[in-house]
Order: C-alpha cells, then sequence, then structure tokens
C-alpha cells in the first residue's frame, strides 16, 4: 500500500496546498499583529502595497526574489540528490571573494558584459569548491553534510572577515570591504521593463541578474528531468540501494550534486555585489541562504514553485520593510516573526494540512457509478 | 444460514481511469476463513484496504454484523473489530515487542500503567493463541515469522473479531507458513473471523473453508473450498487454462558462462554468511539454488551482481575474470552481459517513486540508445517502455503512472522486463515470482525456459521449492553459506528438503 489516503491531483498538490499553508501563516502573523495593537488587516494592506504597489516596491521585491531563486534551486538541486545543503550561506558568501578579485581586477579594463561571464564563473567556482570538501567528506568518510556543511558557513565568515580586512580593502579605508566597483563591474538596471508598465521608478536595485536567476531555474529543471546526470542524482535521492544497483557511483554522484549546488548558491552572491552595492562588503548574504531552504521547500523543490516561492519571500522582504517604516508599532524584529511563520508554516509545517486536504478529496473522488464511459477500461 | 461478519455490497472504486473494484458483492460468515485469490491488480488489496478504511469506497455499503457500518478510517474498522495484517508490517523496528502493541492504544498517561496492563494481556493472548513472542525481544532482531505475529498480537490486542491478512506468507518459510496456519485454525476454533489474501494455491485448498476469485475488478466466483480445484480456481482467476507446471525440453548446455570462484561473503555484522562457494552455470542451462531463506543466497545474489563487496572471491564472465572484492561494480557487470533481478524490488530493483518509463531504464540509463548526448532521449525512452508494456503485458499499461501504483505483480514484470530485453549472456533472478500471480507465474517461468533455449546461463534462486524443480536443469542446495549438495531435477521433495535442513551435510561430516 503505497498511500493510505487519495492522491492528490497536481493543482491541489501544488497549488492549494501552499495557498492553505500561507494563508495560515498570515492568520497567525495577523494575531501577532494584533497583539502589538495594530489592525491585521491593514498591516496586510500596507504589505501588499508596499511590495507590488508602485514600480518603486516591484523592483525591491524582484531583486530580492533574485538571491532567492539562486539559493532555492541551490538547496532544491542537492535535495533531489537526497542531500541536505545548509550550507547555502557560507558558499554563498565565499563566493564573494571570487566576485571581488575578479571586479577589482578587470573594472577598469572591461565592460560590463565581459566582467560579467568572468565573474559567474569565479562566483560559482568558489560557491562549488566550498560544497566539495563537505561532499568528499560525506562520500568517503560518511560525515554527516548537515553538519559540516554548517561548519563550513562559519568557515567562510571567518575566510571573508580576513580578506575584507586585508587584501580586499583599500589600503587607506577603515571600512572592511572592497572599494567600489567601476562601471566595468557594475551591472545595468532592470528597472527600466516595469517603467515600460507607466510605473514609476526613483532608484531601485532590481538588475540583470534577474535573468540570469531565470536562466538557471530553466537549466536546473533540464538537469533534473532530461538529463542523465539528473536521473542518476533523482535514482541517488530516492534510494541509494537502487542507486548502487544501478552502478551509479555513490562518491561521483554525491561530490557532482553538492558541486552544482554550490556554484548555484555561489551565484546568488553576483546580485547584492554587483548589482546593488557594487562593492563585497561584510554579511553582504545576510541569511538569503538560509532562506532557500524554504523557498526549496515551499516551492516543492521544482523550479517553476521556486521561483514563484522566491517572490513571495521577495514580497515579504520588501513589504516587510514598509511596514516596519509605515507602522511604529511593527518593529523590524515584527517582520523577522511574520516571516519566520510563513517559514514555519510553508516550510516546516508543509504536510501538515495535507491529510486533512487528502481526506476531503477522498471522499469527493469521482463517483464511478457516473464513469461508465470508460468501462472495460482499466486492469 | 450462517450469519455473516461481513457483507460488502456494490463496492465500487475507481483510481482515476483505473476500475480497481466494479460492484464488488462479498458475505464473509462468521468463524469461517475466507480466502480470496485473483491475478495481480485484481482488485484484491483494494477491497480489503476500503474494508480496513485505508480507501473510501465510490459507492456501496459494507455491513459489519448485520448492521451498516461507515469505516472512514483504520479506527472506524478498528473500532468495529476489524484487524489487518499489512504485507510491508508497520512495526517500530527499534521498539519491543510490547511497545509495538499498545503503540497507539496507550490506555493511560502513564506508559508505566499501560504497559503492566498490556502485559498480562498480551500474555493471555499468546497462551490462548499459541502465539509465543517474547514481549520484551526487539522488534528488528526477530525474524520475519515472529514480527508477523506480532503484528497478528496488535490486532488481537485492539479487540479484532475479524482478522484480515494480505499476502502473508509472500515473506515466510515453510515451517513459518506452517506455524501461521496453525494459528490461524486456532483463532477460527476460537470463533474468529479471517480473511486471507494469497497467490498461492495450495495454501487456499489446505487452509480456507470459502475461497472467492477476483479478476479485473470483478468478483467472478465463490466456492467452498472443498468443492473446488486448484485448476478451477487458476482457471476462473485467468480466464483460461494455466499451465501449473511448465514444460520444456531437455537442455543442451554448452560452455562454461558464468563460474563462481571461492566467493565468501560477510554481512554487516561481520558473520560469514557465504562459506567458500564454487559453481559453474553453462550456456544453454538454469541452475536453480535451493535452501530455506536466511543461508546466504541472498548475499551470495548481491556479491555476484557485485551490489555488495565479497571478502574474497571472483565471476568469470565468458572467461574473463571480474574480482568480486574492493572496488567491484554492479554497471561493469552488467556490461558485461550479466543481468540482475534483485529479490528485493522495493527498494534495489525499482525506484518506487519514479514513472514506470524511468524505471524501465534503471541500470541502462548510459546505454546510447536512450540518450542524446547528456540528455535523455525521453521519446526513445517511452517507446521502449511501451513496446516492453505489450510484450509482457504489464497493466495498466500506461508507461507515465507512477511505480509505486502498479501492483505487486506487475511491479516484478517491469523489472524482468527491463532485464531480459537487454538479452543478456547471465541472467540472475532472485525470487522470480514472489508475490506474482499463477498466470503471470506461468508467463515468467515460460520467458526464464526461453532464455535457456536461446543459449543464456540462468541462475535461479528461490525459496519455493516448486518454482526450483519445475525450472532448473541443475539443483544446488544451499545450508548455512554453503553448497551441500547438487541434485537433478528428478530429485525428490523430500531428498531436497532434508538437504535443505542440513541433515546429509551434518551426517557427511560426522
Ligand atoms: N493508489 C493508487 N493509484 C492508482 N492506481 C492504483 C492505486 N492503488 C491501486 N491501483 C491500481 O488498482 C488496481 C488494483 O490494485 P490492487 O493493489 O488492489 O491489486 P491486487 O489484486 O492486490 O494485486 P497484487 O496481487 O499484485 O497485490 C491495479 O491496477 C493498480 O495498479
Ligand atoms: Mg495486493
Amino acid at each position: 500500500m503505497s498511500t493510505p489516503y487519495a492522491k492528490l491531483p497536481a493543482w491541489a498538490d501544488y497549488g492549494l496546498i501552499p495557498v492553505i499553508n500561507l494563508f495560515v501563516a498570515f492568520v497567525v502573523a495577523g494575531f501577532v499583529v494584533l497583539l502589538v495593537g495594530e489592525n491585521p488587516f491593514r498591516a496586510a494592506a500596507v504589505l501588499v502595497e508596499g511590495a507590488f504597489g508602485r514600480g518603486q516596491g516591484i523592483a525591491f521585491t524582484l531583486f530580492y526574489a533574485t538571491t532567492f531563486i539562486f539559493s532555492g534551486l541551490s538547496v532544491a538541486v542537492a535535495a533531489h540528490c537526497g542531500l541536505f545543503n545548509i550550507g547555502g550561506e557560507g558558499q554563498g558568501y565565499i563566493a564573494g571573494l571570487g566576485i571581488g578579485i575578479v571586479c577589482l581586477a578587470f573594472d577598469s579594463v572591461l565592460p560590463w558584459w565581459l566582467t560579467f561571464p568572468l565573474a559567474i564563473i569565479a562566483a560559482a567556482a568558489m560557491g562549488a569548491l566550498w560544497a566539495l570538501i563537505p561532499a568528499y567528506l560525506q562520500a568517503k568518510r560518511g560525515s554527516h553534510i548537515v553538519i559540516t556543511t554548517i561548519m563550513f558557513n562559519f568557515i567562510a565568515a571567518s575566510v571573508m572577515v580576513y580578506a575584507l580586512v586585508g587584501f580586499l580593502k583599500p589600503a587607506n579605508s577603515m571600512a572592511p570591504q572592497t572599494r567600489t566597483f567601476l562601471d566595468g563591474a557594475q551591472l545595468p538596471k532592470l528597472n527600466w521593463v516595469i517603467e515600460l508598465f507607466g510605473a514609476k521608478i526613483r532608484s531601485a536595485p532590481f538588475n540583470i541578474s534577474f535573468l540570469l536567476a531565470l536562466a538557471m531555474a530553466f537549466l536546473v529543471w533540464v538537469l533534473i528531468w532530461r538529463t542523465r546526470l539528473g536521473y542518476e542524482m533523482r535514482t541517488y535521492g530516492h534510494s541509494s540501494k537502487a542507486a548502487r544497483y544501478a552502478g551509479i557511483s555513490e562518491t561521483r554522484i554525491i561530490i557532482v550534486a553538492m558541486m552544482i549546488s554550490g556554484a548555484l548558491a555561489g551565484m546568488m552572491a553576483l546580485n547584492p555585489t554587483m548589482g546593488d552595492q557594487h562593492n563585497v562588503a561584510l554579511e553582504f548574504v545576510s541569511g538569503a541562504g538560509f532562506v532557500g531552504i524554504a523557498v526549496a521547500l515551499m516551492g516543492r523543490l521544482h523550479p517553476v514553485g521556486i521561483v514563484l516561492a522566491a517572490m513571495l519571500f521577495g514580497m515579504l522582504y520588501q513589504g516587510g520593510a514598509e511596514l516596519a517604516f509605515e507602522m511604529p508599532a511593527i518593529s523590524r524584529d515584527m517582520i523577522v516573526i511574520i516571516q519566520g511563520l510563513v517559514i514555519l508554516f510553508a516550510g516546516a509545517l508543509e504536510h501538515m494540512f495535507r491529510p486533512y486536504v487528502q481526506a476531503l478529496f477522498a471522499s469527493l473522488s469521482p463517483r464511478s457509478v457516473g464513469m461508465e464511459a470508460i468501462k472495460g477500461k482499466g486492469a | 444460514m450462517a450469519q455473516a461478519a461481513i457483507e460488502l455490497i456494490g463496492i465500487n472504486k475507481s483510481f482515476g481511469a483505473v476500475r480497481a473494484n466494479r460492484d464488488i458483492n462479498l458475505e464473509i460468515v462468521r468463524g469461517t476463513i475466507h480466502g480470496i485469490v485473483g491475478e495481480n491488480g485484481a482488485g484484491k488489496s483494494t477491497l480489503m484496504s476500503i474494508l480496513y478504511g485505508f480507501y473510501q469506497a465510490d459507492s456501496g455499503e459494507i455491513r459489519v454484523g448485520g448492521q451498516p457500518a461507515s469505516i472512514k478510517s483504520p479506527n472506524d474498522a478498528i473500532a468495529l473489530g476489524i484487524g489487518m495484517v499489512h504485507q510491508h508490517f508497520m512495526l517500530v523496528d527499534n521498539f519491543t515487542v510490547l511497545e509495538n502493541v499498545i503503540l497507539g492504544a496507550e490506555s493511560d498517561a502513564l506508559l508505566k500503567k499501560s504497559i503492566t496492563k498490556a502485559r498480562s494481556e498480551l500474555e493471555r493472548l499468546e497462551r490462548e493463541y499459541g502465539l509465543e513472542v517474547d514481549p520484551d525481544a526487539i522488534i528488528e532482531e526477530l525474524p520475519v515469522g515472529l514480527q508477523q505475529r506480532v503484528e497478528i498480537l496488535k490486532a488481537l490486542y485492539r479487540g479484532a473479531e475479524i482478522l484480515i491478512l494480505d499476502e502473508p506468507t509472500g515473506v515466510l518459510t515453510p515451517a513459518e507458513a506452517d506455524h501461521l496456519f496453525r494459528i490461524l485454525r486456532q483463532l477460527k476454533e476460537q470463533g474468529k473471523t479471517i480473511v486471507l489474501i494469497t497467490h498461492k494455491l495450495r495454501e487456499i485448498m489446505a487452509i480456507t473453508d470459502t475461497v472467492s476469485v477476483m479478476r479485473q475488478g470483478t468478483m467472478v466466483a465463490t466456492r467452498e473450498t472443498r468443492k473446488t480445484t486448484v485448476e478451477e480456481l487458476a482457471e476462473l482467476m485467468v480466464g483460461r487454462r494455466v499451465l501449473l507446471r511448465v514444460e520444456k525440453g531437455e537442455a543442451e548446455a554448452g560452455g562454461v558462462k558464468l563460474a563462481v570462484k571461492n566467493l565468501t561473503v560477510k554481512d554487516s555484522r561481520g558473520v560469514t554468511m557465504v562459506d567458500d562457494i564454487s559453481f559453474d552455470v553453462r550456456a544453454g542451462e538454469i541452475v536453480g539454488i535451493a535452501g530455506v531463506a536466511g543461508n546466504g543466497q541472498s548475499e551470495m545474489l548481491e556479491a555476484i551482481s557485485g551490489i555488495r563487496l565479497a571478502v574474497s572471491g571472483s565471476v568469470m564472465l565468458d572467461g574473463k575474470p571480474i574480482d568480486l572484492t574492493g572496488a567491484a561494480d554492479p554497471g561493469e557487470l552488467r556490461d558485461r552481459g550479466l543481468a540482475h533481478v534483485p529479490e528485493d524490488r522495493h527498494h534495489v530493483g525499482l525506484v518506487l517513486a519514479f514513472e514506470e518509463n524511468e524505471n524501465s531504464i534503471l541500470g541502462y540509463h548510459d546505454d546510447p540508445r536512450y540518450l542524446r548526448g547528456p540528455f535523455l532521449n525521453i521519446d526513445a525512452i517511452r517507446d521502449d517502455a511501451r513496446d516492453k508494456i505489450t510484450k509482457y503485458d504489464i497493466r495498466p499499461a500506461d508507461c507515465r503512472l507512477k511505480t509505486a501504483n502498479f501492483s505487486g505483480g506487475n511491479q516484478q514484470k517491469i523489472v524482468l522486463a527491463r532485464e531480459m530485453e537487454q538479452d543478456p549472456g547471465v541472467l540472475i533472478v532472485g525470487q522470480p515470482t514472489r508475490g506474482v500471480d499463477v498466470g503471470a507465474i506461468e508467463f515468467i517461468h515460460k520467458r526464464l525456459i526461453a532464455m535457456r533455449d536461446q543459449g543464456k546461463a540462468v541462475l535461479v534462486v528461490s525459496v519455493e521449492l516448486d518454482e526450483i524443480r519445475s525450472l532448473s536443469d541443475r539443483i544446488l542446495v544451499m545450508f548455512a553459506g554453503r553448497i551441500v549438495g547438487e541434485r537433478g531435477p528428478e530429485a525428490t521433495e523430500g531428498e531436497l528438503g532434508l538437504l535443505m535442513a542440513g541433515v546429509e551435510h551434518r551426517e557427511a561430516a560426522e
């Protein structure tokens, strides 16, 4: 017996359940808002208005979403191979080192469209390298990847502090960050696309790396469902015994999957550095790697779902900032609570309402008395 | 007129386009053992799952003890005195027997109190029904036969009057199965009602009072067991006459194709399971390995196919030696023409979460036929899967269906189709027909013999002595990790049985 309850149609599985989870998260968040003496409906309105109301808000929402798409894809690729990569944060952070070196070296001599591909390669390579060591330890020594990737987050943080107060920093500066990149390492904005629809944007960091993120989402889909490598990863992810039977090398598949995952995590560093701040600074990843876990779970490990979930989290970031600004009783920390609730219900408690929905569908399932048309078919 | 324990009236259940149960009517008389037989995918498990509340019928009525009952979940079923023993046990491996029995039925907030109460209750049940198990044994340390007993105890502890067993003997050794049947008879004497699903018609004849036959979702017949025969049941199930014993010509054995040399295998705890065995399989012959489950057959198969590393030993494939220790690789063996149908299709031979067509290339996903550069050639893979579905009559004929949704026998056919259609020189098969219906057994046996007649070397491991005797050209008997004898296909059951029990071996050693 596979599932004791009715199998859900795809639209319920991928559409209804996330919506229910989100709804519950917002109801609980609403109570929290009520608790601090604000009107939850107005708060919701401010949040949505802040994220989507004006061109400015939309641009910021998409800017945040860009980073989350990369980190969500990173988690998903590893998860399809049965690996839980919690190290996206560190892999993204260390990628800043590669980006910094490339940009500082080339921004004065190359145009952005030549620097960008080099920076992509550097970021992906650094991220992949940072994932390689935990992957190797898992594959060869059985050290648990969750533990090692977490530890590597801390190591990445230390390495970056060392680099940013050391050789990456201009000699005469007090701030632990690189100098500002020149035009040759600044990514073009995409704000004009939103302005095409008649919105006005003062200034927002929404940039071309968004397109790279969408391209990567497509490539991840191709990788997972259309390539031999993806097939091997999924086989291993579902059953290591079946993978062994099929002649798939455990060591190789773990290392390859983790390096791809790390490369994607590394690429998320492009957006805040070359796209927004135009430098590499301390703590520039600021938790986006961890948000990726929630994004990937909520997106059901599918690139389309991940893009949508990344938009949602982008909205929470942008709308949340607006909310903290508009409603004094709601502090920045409250926003973190709301985001946490969404992660809790949509990510961690993803399956909480599933049995009920399944039971509901089981009792509503098509009455076969009305299915005479297909008589004679079937088993 | 005897009283009905359960009546099912006009039950319908569809999964998408598949009508798993159509208009089923069934009456089960109190205090009897009622068998249900039918082809793979006939809808037996679905019907029982409806009775146990796992699925809801699309339409129809269930009456328990004459009263209309609404069974919406297993809890409802338990409350009505219905218990079920699943084919795949639902026990917590690292809990004790006692803990498993009370799990979910704890009567007090304090575990201590429920445990004392449960212990005396459990002891009473064990005495009453001859179901001895040590209440403090850890589940994972018990053999499957005893684990199953715990499942039965669990149901009885919850007050089951009606016990459903879905293919209970598939995983048991013959001795364990005999013991199970003694228990079932005892339960019947105490007035319990038992529903037994099995593919083994001999078991039906031996133990049931009544037997119902299902075919393609419908209930085609109900017979009193003493008034029917195995042949009649087989014909009712499949809709045509079935050969219960395959016919085959003389083997024309050629040169040695597979030579196993000095194979020694230890299990994960370091216990020697296979102890320095050597044997040959020649082209054009089927060699059967007989033995009681747990005498090293599984480990031997895994080692020969490269899944489990051996302590020592090698195989010669077509005269080339391949080391089975160290870096043995199933892919390399497969490339050299060794195909393997593993015993454990659920965890090894298939990825249940995959679509059928994805499983039909498992292990052969490197084959250029299925690839376009680094990409999967989806069209080629699906066409190929559809071909196999037709050729092997896999049902439902849908290569996009999730593999977990195929019935057990059809899952087995998926694996067999994949391995046989690669046209390997050597085919090794573990438990070729475990959980497979009589029609499919006939089909699989014919295929294996056809492979042999094409000059392939076939090695079959099975705990079904009948199967070994009817398929093999040579029979090797395994006992305690060693090959203790070789016999021809004419060997009697008694003779093989003694060898399997290690009797002759022990005498020879003295
Ligand atoms: N959850 C499900 N989703 C879709 N189809 C299903 C599902 N469960 C069963 N089926 C289909 O319903 C039919 C009946 O399956 P069922 O498991 O009841 O067969 P069975 O008689 O128990 O077979 P077996 O002897 O192989 O165990 C099969 O065609 C099967 O593929
Ligand atoms: Mg079944």
